[in-house]
């Protein structure tokens, strides 16, 4: 047993509103530049709906991810590494622009240029990419909410595997959003796509992240991930991927589309894995296995063999217990209602999803049903056999059971927490049908409903404030290091002087700090500070004690000299 | 030997070669963010399709050629029994075939990278003029191996081209040698070493990625977290890299 961290997501998309809130402050933070005009590392999909970008889930198509090879082991979808390389000079299957979409600006000058006409100007829409007057017929989102339907839905790849009589009554019956960002895989085969090997898995944590100095615009990664979240910079020519915010983890806090995202609807989290048995379960023969491969992947930190071994392996002890405490290791296995999407690409992604409820909560309230007693509830979910097979398709490879036993979960957390709401009896037989207890069913009531902002994000953080960074606490310089531009300290007019100071995990809540003290060049913290070096050893050196409190000497009044306790320059401190 | 003879033949390849290296290594030293393919099959990828491979596998063959033809002198080749002729033909033939390749391809590029309108707004002036002198070699080196061996008669490159080339890297230039290459071979090695003390500061510097490692490494790498970037270097009686990290 090798055991390794991974940070991970869950997202409750019963509370998702599609309101994309998530897309537009992701994208303010990482993408609103030049050359990933087009990029959102985070998006929202409406489904059923083609996706962005178009039909990226017909792996038939794009061939991304793993498959197992005729003798049982795995091998990328776009074949050797010799075919990789052969087909460097042009890949034959990466997304053109126009399967994103192509971005767009509008002429805005000529709404205060144009002469003085009949008709009020109108701004025309032109391409980022070519400058050149454009329709627009394309976008990240253009299917939102079922637009465009049907007729786009024939595309919908997820849609094409179910059944035929399904799908003709699927429009009336089921919608929902699905919020996407990069998976963040156990087993990315974007990274194992890359000639460069530029895109690498961060061994603390299992962030993946591009090397943009080791990129070299190969473009294999694209045509690699599955589920499209590498994207070409057309400007500076390399791959550029969601970071899951690494620098706001590192510091403890959650992602931007997870901190912005109005429906509280996702989770963060550590959990352990066994790095040891990753190519074993990614080569699960029967692909409605995966997901079972993949739970058991994910350790039990709380099991003394496992936190023996992560000490074993390096973890240290303040990331155990955030893996004890993790979400998401709760809501994939104490409570097993978080799925991973589409486990059939064999990358063991690390962004799961508790599928959505509501929808057939709704379909039933309008037949007249009482839409939340339990006994309704699932016999619905077992006679909607539409929602069930859609989700299945994203989330279990197609395998129903599994998808049912969640929904039920869900269903019976309903009408049990209804119970209790109303002031009536509890019913644990609804807990026990679903094979859960009343008290686990209220937990996890606190866990998916109540949504504790400390609950739903237990972020530990990254480890390099023990050691050298604690010297930030008394004189350092985060620009100290190599090549930096600092070298020598602060600026000739203090701290406050000078360049910008590179925000790093050492840095981070000293400077938090010092942007929230009252004023930028004198921190409350600075009456502290003393520099001996100044101190020509006459008197006591500026800052040594606090100011006094009696006016008739100030700071800079005579001093009777002398450092001793009863020196007259020695108060008590103020509160 | 007059100045001319050695400013063309003497100072500019080697002042080009030593651009061309000390280019490398401070353009690699200093800008690893914009060393990159800077490719453009995300706006179009039809004519991309035949092109790219067209182009970049003709030069690869005209490259290998290349270093049989200028690093081998032909006192060897007839040692191991290879006939002046037999090697002619061998060279002319899979020479203009690598050539062809080359040039349709770069037609192709060149079409596409005029006429696609997003490639041509991503083209930079240092690409225009890289196109120039990258496409003036390859047709003073294609109408070399064409006019000078099928039509004409053949001026034999082993005997002046060759040696002089050589001569330069063992540093004892023949530039006397060249005035007897014909106009056409003169003029192939000064746009080629034109295009050398260009290169590293074109996008042609990803000649030197091709990424030959993606054969023995692991397919998925990891790393841990940068202890360079925003940290500090490990100061004295700090034992840095014993903390543990995780």
């Amino acid at each position: 047993m090798r055991v390794m961290a991974q940070m991970g997501m869950v997202m409750n998309l019963d509370k998702c509103i599609g309101c994309h809130t998530c897309s537009v402050t992701c994208k303010q933070a990482w993408t609103n530049r030049t050359g990933v005009e087009y990029v959102w590392f985070n998006n929202v999909e409406t489904r059923p709906g083609q996706g962005y970008p178009r039909t990226y889930e017909d792996q038939e198509k794009w061939k991304g991810g793993w498959e197992l090879g005729r003798n049982g082991r795995l091998k990328l979808r776009t074949g050797s590494r010799l075919k990789r390389l052969m087909t460097i000079f042009s890949n034959p299957v990466q997304p053109s622009i126009n399967e994103y979409y192509e971005p767009w600006t509008y002429d805005y000058e000529t709404l205060t240029n144009a002469p003085l006409q009949e008709h009020t100007p109108v701004a025309q829409p032109r391409s980022l990419l070519s400058d050149k007057p454009m329709k627009v017929e394309w976008s990240a989102n253009w299917d939102d909410n079922l637009g465009g339907a049907p007729e786009l839905l024939e595309n919908d790849p997820v849609l094409k595997k179910i059944s035929a009589e399904v799908k003709e009554k699927f429009e009336q019956t089921y919608m929902f959003y699905l919020p996407r960002i990069c998976e963040h895989c156990i087993n990315p085969s974007c990274a194992a796509s890359c000639p460069s090997g530029a895109i690498y898995k961060r061994a603390e944590d299992g962030i993946v992240l591009v090397d943009q100095d080791r990129c070299r615009g190969w473009r294999m990664c694209v045509t690699g991930c599955p589920y499209k979240k590498i994207y070409f910079n057309h400007r500076t020519g390399k791959a550029e991927k969601c970071t899951f915010c690494y620098p706001r983890v590192e510091v403890g806090i959650p992602t931007v589309c997870s901190e912005t995202c109005v429906g509280r609807l996702r989770y963060i989290g550590i959990v352990l894995y066994d790095a040891d048995r990753v190519l074993e379960a990614a080569a699960t023969p029967d692909p409605q296995d995966l997901y079972e491969a993949q739970r058991s992947l994910v350790l039990d930190p709380n099991d003394p063999e496992v936190i023996a071994a992560a000490r074993r392996d390096g973890i240290s002890e303040d990331w155990i217990e955030a893996a004890q405490r993790s979400p998401i290791y709760a809501l994939i296995h104490t409570y097993g209602v978080a799925l991973p999407l589409h486990p059939e690409y064999r990358t063991m992604p690390m962004v799961w999803y508790i599928p959505p409820l509501s929808p057939v909560v709704d379909a039933l309230t309008e037949t007249g049903h009482d839409g939340e007693a339990a006994g309704n509830l699932f016999g619905a979910i077992e006679s909607l056999r539409i929602p069930v097979e859609y989700l299945a398709e994203l989330f279990t490879a197609g395998d129903t059971q599994r998808v049912d036993g969640v929904l039920r979960r869900l269903a019976a957390m309903r009408s049990y927490m209804r119970d209790l709401n109303l002031g009536r009896e509890a019913d644990e037989s609804i807990a026990t049908a679903v094979g859960m207890t009343g008290q686990g069913i209220e937990d996890m009531h606190r866990l998916l409903a109540v949504a504790k902002y400390d609950e739903r994000y237990v972020i530990p953080t990254a480890h390099s404030e023990q050691g050298p960074g604690q010297e930030e606490l008394d004189t350092g310089c985060s620009l100290d290091y190599d090549d930096g531009p600092g070298m020598g300290g602060w600026g000739p007019f203090g701290e406050s002087s000078g360049g910008v100071t590179p925000i790093a995990v050492e840095n981070f809540h000293m400077l938090a700090g010092r942007q929230r003290s009252d004023t930028a060049a004198a921190p409350a913290t600075k009456e502290q500070r003393v520099n001996l070096l100044n101190w020509d050893g006459k008197g006591a050196p500026e800052g040594l004690f606090p100011p006094r409190d009696d006016l008739t000497a100030g700071p800079d009044g005579p001093d009777d000299g002398g450092v001793g306790p009863d020196s007259p320059a020695v108060v008590e401190p103020k509160p | 030997m007059n100045t001319l003879e050695i400013l063309l033949w003497v100072v500019l390849p080697y002042v080009s070669l030593a651009v061309f290296v000390v280019g490398h290594y401070w353009r690699y030293r200093y800008d690893k963010f914009g060393w990159t393919t800077r490719s453009s099959q995300l706006y179009e990828s039809r004519l991309l399709r035949w092109g790219s491979p067209l182009f970049h596998f003709g030069i690869l063959f005209a490259l290998a050629g290349h270093v049989l033809g200028l690093g081998i002198p032909a006192s060897w080749t007839e040692a191991v029994g290879i006939s002046e002729h037999a090697y002619h033909v061998v060279a002319v033939a899979t020479g203009a075939l690598a050539g062809f390749g080359t040039i349709v391809g770069l037609g192709i590029l060149l079409y596409r990278r005029r006429t696609v309108g997003p490639v041509f707004s991503a083209t930079t002036r240092n690409d225009k003029l890289m196109y120039l002198v990258l496409t003036a070699t390859i047709l003073f080196g294609l109408s070399n191996t064409v006019l000078g061996n099928i039509i004409g008669q053949a001026s034999d490159y082993r005997e002046t081209v060759s040696p002089w080339f050589r001569s330069i890297f063992y540093f004892q230039p023949k530039p006397e040698l060249m005035d007897e290459a014909g106009l056409g071979y003169q003029l192939h090695a000064l746009s080629a070493f034109l295009l050398f003390a260009i290169w590293p500061f074109t996008r042609l510097v990803h000649v030197f990625s091709a990424p030959l490692g993606y054969f023995t490494r692991p397919y998925i790498v990891y790393r841990s977290r940068d202890v360079r970037l925003g940290s500090r270097a490990s100061a004295r009686g700090w034992d840095k890299e014993k903390v543990s990290r995780r």
